[in-house]
């Protein structure tokens, strides 16, 4: 996806005189012919994840739209003020593109992992979240962001479904159960490991790369009683937004993500899901006891 | 030298309309002379040319004590003067730090410090990109260099060799451990000035300083906070 995002967002500085980038050297040689063909548009401000923010904004303020890069720990956690008042509150926007999700560099540590960074910004007003599962679905959403001044998250993730989505940003039925079926929406890179654990199990699946703004109206027309949320970053980082889009349907939930305990272990983000109870056997247990317990 | 305050008639008359400022009163004042002299002489902004691609930036970093500002922008018809009688209440739009959304001519919100010079950077390197003359100044206080975003900003100006950056910083010596060495010091790589921040000539000379591909401060020394 990373490669994506750079060919993308290259091909936008050629065409597009309002497109920016902004690096604080994480992914400095990926963007090296670009920085050379456009050195006013292409700006590496050295390890400084705060001016990262603050200089995006300030781009924003004169009329460019600045898209700003790192690890979502570096772009997210670390900046979150800068992204609060230097964006939010001068009511200007950018586009915010991480790679790392939650555990991708799972040897490297807590540190380079960010499963927080969707709950951080969902504090704020205004922000679009995209988790694009699968590289094919990354360059229609940046280039749909050069074409407006929005506040916009892409959390890129080395995670990723075996085939690509339409990019929309409403929920697609990706298995229909019968009418009236416990719904599973699964966001961005979980769906693949949602339809494995759920391959035999009478449910219907729902897929989003937009959690944010939620589609209420998609959720409401699919859930009648049960549905289980599984996303790739907090647990329950939805849950908020779910209750309030059901909040007219007698409904039972069931939110399932990384949990908030620190694992202080390295391996592979395989060996993380399944820690987290994300790989196909751990959700299907916790799917298969959540329908149990309604039955 | 001149050391008193500025036009005392017009701007003592709006200062006076202004109220409920106590808690930040003393930097309200310490600005209050940089402020007219960079709208009176130097700025290249108009209450006409706020929304003008090509104009002149000043940005607010210290956002405390923003009564001198205030009463600048309402001397020079970017607000109207009556704004001034209620600072603060339900439907003001001038609070106890200014929002760039509410009032007219004000480029930033501010409050929190150190975010302005970071803006600032990203405001000079938007303005270059589109092959803007326009010059962009950020004003900050001596205790404000305090938040490390600051030196953030500070490296990579001189870095990307903003000339048309300028950064005042106002020294009342509000800093809890100070500035051993001077603050001019602590801007490597840019071209300074240092005057007496009561000294309207001499303010006028430094703000219109600049070299050809470094940005600039000017540290403007005020009485010590009291």
């Amino acid at each position: 996806m990373r490669d994506t995002f750079v060919a993308t967002t290259t091909a936008l500085l050629e065409e597009d005189p309002r497109t920016a980038v902004v690096i604080a050297d994480i992914s400095g040689d990926a963007f090296a012919p670009a920085q050379r063909r456009h050195p006013d548009r292409v700006l590496n401000v050295g390890i400084r994840e705060q001016l990262m923010a603050g200089v995006a904004g300030g781009l924003a303020l004169t009329g460019l739209r600045p898209y700003v890069h790192s690890y979502a720990p570096f772009v997210i956690d670390r900046a979150y003020e800068q992204i609060k008042l230097d964006l939010g509150h001068q009511d200007v926007g950018a586009v915010l593109v991480s790679i790392g999700a939650s555990y991708d560099a799972s040897s490297a540590g807590y540190t380079h992992q960010s499963p927080g960074d969707v709950a951080l910004l969902d504090t704020l007003e205004g922000w679009t979240v995209h988790v694009p599962g699968h590289p094919n679905e990354v360059p229609a959403l940046l280039r749909a962001a050069a074409r407006n001044d929005d506040r916009i998250y892409v959390r890129l993730s080395t995670q990723q479904n075996s085939r690509a989505y339409a990019p929309t940003d409403k929920l697609q039925v990706v298995r229909q159960g019968w009418a009236g079926a416990p719904v599973v929406l699964a966001i961005g890179p979980m769906l693949d490991p949602v339809l494995a654990a759920t391959a035999d199990l009478d449910v219907t699946v729902a897929y989003t790369l937009t959690p944010r703004p939620l589609d209420d109206r998609g959720l409401r027309e699919l859930v009648s009683r049960e549905v289980v949320v599984v996303e790739p970053y907090l647990a329950g980082t939805s849950s908020r937004l779910v209750a309030a889009a059901l909040s007219d349907v007698p409904h039972r939930s069931l939110h399932l993500g990384v949990g908030r305990a620190e694992q202080r272990r390295y391996g592979t983000p395989a060996d993380h899901a399944r820690w987290h109870g994300l790989d196909p056997a751990g959700l299907r247990a916790s799917i298969s006891a959540f329908l149990r317990a309604g039955s | 030298m001149t050391t008193t305050a500025v036009n005392p008639d017009l701007l003592g008359t709006l200062l006076t309309r202004l109220t409920g400022d106590e808690k930040h009163a003393p930097s309200a004042y310490s600005t209050l002379d940089v402020l007219w002299v960079l709208y009176d002489r130097v700025l290249r902004v108009t209450p006409e040319t706020v929304e003008a691609p090509d104009r002149d930036r000043f940005l607010l970093s210290k956002g405390h004590g923003p009564a001198g500002y205030y009463a600048v922008l309402a001397a020079k018809g970017f607000i109207p003067v009556d704004w001034l009688d209620d600072l603060g209440g339900p439907r003001s739009p001038l609070g106890h730090h200014p929002d760039r959304v509410l009032i007219p001519g004000v480029e930033i919100g501010t409050g929190s410090l150190g975010h302005g010079l970071g803006l600032g950077v990203g405001t000079a390197l938007g303005l270059r990109a589109q092959g803007f003359d326009a010059r962009t100044f950020v004003l900050l206080g001596d205790a404000e260099l305090d938040e490390g975003a600051n030196h953030e900003a500070i490296a990579y100006a001189a870095a990307a060799r903003l000339d048309k950056l300028t950064a005042i910083v106002i020294d009342n010596q509000s800093s809890t451990h100070g500035w051993p060495g001077g603050i001019a010091g602590r801007f490597p790589g840019w071209t300074a000035s240092t005057v007496d921040g009561r000294d309207h000539e001499a303010i006028e000379i430094a703000l219109r300083q600049r070299d050809r591909d470094r940005p600039h401060v000017v540290v403007a020394a005020v009485e010590k906070k009291g």
